[in-house]
């Protein structure tokens, strides 16, 4: 079928619309926000103790909710596809199920189960203190994070098969060898591209951690809820742009290295 | 993935005489021997009692029709698959339980498991590496091992810049690379071109014949396993039907399947002969049946009759094969009588 060309830039023109009002506009006003008063004035925003706090906070979490996943997703995908046990299915679902579930839900979740009231409420009962404390935002970013690095890592090892690490055993190297000289290098692209989409949505989530968040402003607050906190009760709509624009940075920093390693992953 | 641009010719006519491989590959002589082998996977059933002993420095072929259980008797050997009971021996040592890690084994599979990310060299030298060799001497033996297989040069490059016959050859390489004491290869030629499998294959059976490295070949192709192995192990369905040499088993077939699995095969009056055992003629003699002839097709040097018996409906196929020459002296009509039986 041919379309003729009014019609083109008709289709052209809309997608175009469509895409400016709902996505670039938006963004590009908060960009024009933050740096109206010029760049002075954002720096200023966005290097109070406050925000400083914030973007540690943000980064810690991730620093510690991206090895895990790695580890555990990387686990859980070699158990998934190599591994022949009952429950697969069961398994498969859990994996999928952040995907599904609100993140509000989520919080809420974690405070009934090691909230003070909870089955696990006897662990701060010993002083670790969990919910409304870094354990309890850590607890959260991992469920919403949890399916990335598994859902990325497990179609790479179903490609390569089993053929490479059997003729790596039959050289004679072990379980554990054959694991980082075979295995990890065949899924490293696959696997680097769960770690990005784990950092995007980490440092992105809201709706978990504000549940277990104490909330309090140089303390406990990530990037997320800085932009809330100033935005809702500080009144001070322009420190939210610079933490937005801040938090978009960051973005963009993770998109692009998701495009690329995304082109050199299909390359490899 | 790239799609995989043949940079070089993928005829491999740049094999090396596997002769001057002697000295690099010193094998000795080690004997499988298979005792009492069953294995299932769920309700199947893959091997059945399987006793198998492979003579030292042999080239075997497994032979049978896929769902044999050729590849998992082989696999049971390299330790890929653990068998539910019996036991298997390499070189008189029980190794039964043993992981194929230790079992000092080369396997070599059709698809070839190229290590993607690894060069040539790393490939080749993945064994030595795991076993901590000094760099220097895993570096002489993976050039060494390079120059037998004829990849002498394709040092640093990647699997995916070879062509299939190459990647096999490395593959071959990287199982040499260990010091096997056997050599395992489960359909090597089988994802190959029919040029590219005929010349890997004659080179093949040289090499070993030179090394004596204890080899046994996974086929489904007869011409294959007639072709090079010393013995041939026919399979179905998870026996052994048969054990001897090429000559033997297609001589003397143990029975009607491993007859029709070795060769073409002609039904007179209820039984097997082989089409090139039929001889036709005008007179009518002791046992000769009489047919009518339905086809004659000329290939070249042989020509094919096909034949219809009127007493024998629905038995199966029957065609003689004769040369050009007896054809011509006999004289055959579509339609025509004739009298044939079986020598």
């Amino acid at each position: 079928m041919r379309i003729s060309r009014p019609a083109t830039l008709t289709l052209r023109t809309v997608a175009l619309v469509y895409l400016g009002v709902l996505v670039a506009l938006p963004i590009g006003l908060i960009l024009l926000r933050t740096f109206e008063d010029g760049f002075g004035a954002f720096w200023e925003q966005v290097t109070t103790p406050a925000a400083i706090s914030a973007l540690s906070l943000s980064l810690v979490i991730v620093a510690i909710v991206v090895p895990l996943n790695v580890v555990f997703g990387v686990a859980t995908a070699l158990a998934l596809v190599r591994g022949r046990f009952r429950g697969r299915g069961v398994v498969q679902a859990i994996v999928d199920l952040p995907f599904a579930v609100s993140p509000i839900v989520v919080g809420a979740s974690l405070i009934l189960l090691w909230g003070a009231e909870g089955w696990f409420g006897f662990v701060e009962d010993t002083g670790f203190k969990v919910i409304f404390a870094l354990p309890g935002m850590v607890l959260a970013t991992i469920f919403v994070t949890l399916p990335f690095v598994v859902r990325e890592v497990e179609p790479v090892l179903h490609e390569i098969g089993e053929e490479q690490e059997q003729a790596a055993a039959t050289l004679g190297a072990s379980r554990w060898q054959t694991f980082w000289r075979v295995t990890l290098p065949a899924i490293r692209w696959g696997l680097t591209y769960g770690v990005v989409l784990t950092v995007a949505r980490a440092l992105g989530e809201f709706g978990a951690v504000i549940m277990v968040s104490a909330g309090v402003a140089g303390e406990s607050q990530t990037l997320t809820l800085l932009v809330h906190s100033r935005y809702i009760d500080d009144h001070n709509e322009f420190g939210a742009y610079a933490a937005s624009t801040t938090l978009m940075f960051l973005a963009i920093v993770t998109l692009l290295l998701m495009t690329v390693l995304d082109r050199k992953r299909h390359s490899a | 993935m790239t799609p995989h641009a043949p940079t070089v010719d993928d005829r491999d006519g740049d094999l090396p005489d596997p002769t001057d491989a002697a000295p690099a590959i010193v094998a000795e002589s080690h004997e499988i021997a298979v005792t009492g082998l069953n294995k299932h996977y769920g309700d199947y059933h893959a091997l059945r009692d399987v006793d198998l002993t492979i003579p030292g420095g042999s080239l075997t072929a497994l032979l049978g029709p896929s769902g044999s259980g050729k590849s998992t008797l082989l696999r049971a050997v390299a330790g890929l698959e653990v068998p539910d009971a019996g036991t298997v021996l390499i070189g008189g040592q029980d190794v039964t339980f043993v992981p194929p890690q230790r079992r000092e084994i080369g396997f070599v599979f059709q698809h070839y498991a190229a290590f993607k990310h690894l060069t040539v060299r790393g490939n080749v030298g993945f064994g030595p590496r795991i076993r901590k060799r000094p760099k220097a001497e895993i570096d002489r033996r993976v050039d060494e091992l390079l120059e037998i297989v004829g990849l002498a040069g394709y040092q640093e490059r990647y699997p995916s810049q070879l062509s299939g016959g190459q990647r096999q050859r490395m593959a071959l390489a990287r199982a040499l690379a260990v010091e096997p004491r056997v050599l395992l290869l489960d359909e090597p030629f089988g994802a190959l071109d029919a040029k590219v499998r005929d010349d890997l294959r004659q080179w093949m059976r040289r090499l070993q014949a030179e090394t004596g490295v204890t080899t046994v070949l996974v086929t489904h192709d007869q011409e294959e396993a007639l072709d090079v192995a010393d013995h041939v192990a026919v399979l179905a369905e998870g026996r052994i039907e048969q054990w001897g040499t090429p000559r033997e088993v297609y001589d003397r077939p143990a029975n009607d399947f491993v007859k029709s699995f070795l060769g073409p095969t002609a039904v007179l009056r209820g039984e097997l002969v082989r089409p090139h055992d039929l001889v036709l003629s005008h007179e009518a003699a002791d046992g000769a049946v009489p047919v009518t002839v339905r086809r004659v097709v000329h290939l070249g040097f042989e020509v094919r009759v096909e034949l219809d018996d009127a007493e024998a409906a629905g038995d199966g196929d029957l065609s003689a094969q004769l040369t050009r020459g007896e054809a011509a002296r006999l004289d055959l009509e579509p339609g025509g009588r004739v009298y044939v039986r079986a020598t």
